[in-house]
């Protein structure tokens, strides 16, 4: 399958879940999906198209919570990212840890450093955190703040 | 029958990081295994977020002292995707050479504490001495023997003297017939066979479900390798070969990086042979509001990493994923099932990344001799001779 076979396929067998493709450049496209169709179109990919998931990576917006799933497709060299938009303040989306075990991992971390809830994830216990950091302290978000007065971090200024 | 726990980690004297393995066994059967990590996390995607494009760079290059060069690969390609933009030829070919330069040491080095963790020292012995050839081929081209510091976004920071090529290549030369001695050794020892045959099996659905990653999925038959898959620097312009085998136990993946530092060798030769002239800096102002993923492979595996810009001097969103991040999941799928006495090497076999940034060497020159390699192989033939003679031994 050529790269624009994959893509014109995609378009066409997720008509109504893909929101916006962003084709950047012949070897990165980013996806725009409806949270709720993650499991079907990322299953899709890994299984039917043989990528490899690489990683997924949160952001924190001003008006959403971004996830940017990453798969390559190693045959045509496309690195197809997902993004999904959860809207604040309900941050929940479906685990991709019960398709393949990859995702078990950065889903674990995604939920700590950034407060999402990965239903149906089999072991969602703290990856790197400390055991002493307290409940409903996320610090990847851009409401963080230092809550630890004795802490001495490098703030970059 | 009763399972017993048996901790190992987080300081452990086996193990040069703290990682802690809660290993439940029955008898002398591995059941079930749990992994904490997370002791050395120092938040630095958090700290990388403070920085200016240009600051990261040198950041990101202390997250581990073996992939010293790998993460500044990742991320200066990460945010030349940004812009996007190409770096000049000859900045992709030094790039290309100090990349391979560290997977051959880092090969060089998991190889001997391999060998340490079956408690084969000789092959430790031998191998961190080769190794030494090929950090002072790093201390000739960068200036370092550990973060190397030559990288930036748009090129590379240091060129290559051409009066430093013929000593480089001479040096590498040197350590060749050596690690063909060494090849042979290891590959045909029957203590390493039986130790490491059959041993930790990685099977090729499971490499693919866990989305293992570099010698750990190559060794189980799965052709990955961000080198021949989605071609950077200079491996799309000169001649190598990837190195896959098909068993996946413990054995195949020893072999699959012992080959590949002959490969690696390769490419450093002929990247040398082609080095192209011209600029080695494409000289970047201003980063522009987007996002950029950058890729490599790593000695262990693919490193990834995704910057976001909003157009100010620093980045939004950093995220780095190393390879070891994606491989130590795989315990699962290898050691259940398996003997203790053979979990650690399971656990070893993938190489997860560990750290030696120290080093000095004090020569007392007013003690009377100063032993060289081969008068210490000497020395240690008598003693072998004198021990013999001693026991009766033929």
């Amino acid at each position: 399958m050529t790269r624009e076979e994959v893509l014109c396929d995609l378009r066409k067998k997720f008509k109504d879940d893909i929101i916006e493709v962003l084709d950047k450049s012949p070897k990165r496209v980013y996806i725009e999906i409806k949270p709720e169709s993650i499991i079907q179109v990322a299953s899709y990919i890994f299984k039917d198209l043989k990528a490899r998931f690489n990683t997924a990576s949160g952001v924190d917006t001003r008006y959403h919570m971004e996830i940017l799933y990453h798969f390559l497709i190693e045959d045509i060299n496309l690195l197809i990212s997902l993004r999904v938009k959860l809207q604040k303040p309900k941050l929940e989306i479906d685990s991709l840890s019960t398709i393949f075990e990859g995702a078990n991992w950065i889903e674990r971390e995604i939920h700590e450093i950034l407060g999402i809830n990965f239903k149906g994830h089999p072991d969602l216990r703290r990856l790197l955190l400390p055991d002493d950091w307290p409940d409903g302290v996320y610090p990847l978000r851009r409401d963080y703040k230092e809550w630890d007065k004795n802490a001495i971090r490098d703030r970059g200024v | 029958m009763a399972k017993t726990i048996i901790p190992i980690g987080p300081y452990h004297p086996l193990q040069e990081e703290p990682e802690f393995f809660i290993l439940t066994v029955e008898g002398e059967k591995v059941v079930d295994i749990d992994v904490h990590i997370g002791y050395n996390h120092r938040g630095i995607e958090k700290l990388s977020e403070t920085k200016t494009f240009d600051q990261s760079t040198f950041v990101i290059e202390r997250i581990c002292g073996i992939c010293s060069t790998s993460h500044p690969f990742a991320y200066t390609r990460a945010v030349e995707d940004i812009i996007p933009i190409e770096v000049p030829e000859r900045a992709k070919y030094i790039r290309t050479i100090i990349a391979e330069g560290e997977r051959i040491h880092s090969h060089l080095l998991w190889l001997g504490l391999a060998g340490h963790f079956l408690g084969y020292d000789t092959v430790f012995m031998w191998t961190w001495k080769l190794r030494e050839e090929i950090l002072d081929v790093m201390e000739i081209l960068t200036g370092n023997r550990n973060n190397y510091a030559m990288f930036k976004p748009g090129g590379v920071r240091r060129d290559i003297k051409s009066e430093d090529i013929p000593v480089v290549i001479k040096k590498i030369d040197s350590i060749v017939p050596t690690l063909e001695m060494l090849k042979k050794a290891v590959i045909d020892d029957p203590v390493i066979h039986a130790r490491t045959k059959g041993i930790g099996v990685l099977s090729k659905e499971d490499a693919i479900n866990y989305c293992a990653l570099g010698p750990t999925a190559r060794a189980s038959g799965v052709a990955r390798d961000v080198r021949k898959n989605s071609p950077y620097g200079a491996y799309d312009k000169v001649e190598w070969d990837m190195i896959v085998t098909h068993n996946g136990d413990v054995f195949d993946k020893l072999v699959v990086r012992v080959l590949e530092v002959f490969e690696s060798i390769k490419i450093i030769k002929n990247c040398f042979l082609n080095l192209p002239g011209g600029e080695i800096d494409a000289n970047i102002k201003d980063i522009p509001p987007g996002e950029g993923i950058g890729h490599i492979e790593a000695p262990r595996g693919e490193c990834f990493h995704y910057v976001r810009s909003d157009g100010t001097n620093r980045p939004v969103r950093h995220k780095v994923r190393a390879p070891t991040f994606m491989n130590l999941p795989t315990y699962k799928a290898t050691v259940i099932g398996e003997d203790i006495s053979d979990a650690t090497i399971i656990l070893a076999a993938i190489d997860p990344c560990y750290c030696c940034t120290e080093r000095m060497t004090v020569c007392n020159i007013k003690r009377k001799k100063i032993y060289s390699g081969k008068d210490l192989i000497k020395l240690s033939r008598e003693k072998t001779k004198i021990l013999r003679n001693k026991m009766g031994v033929k």
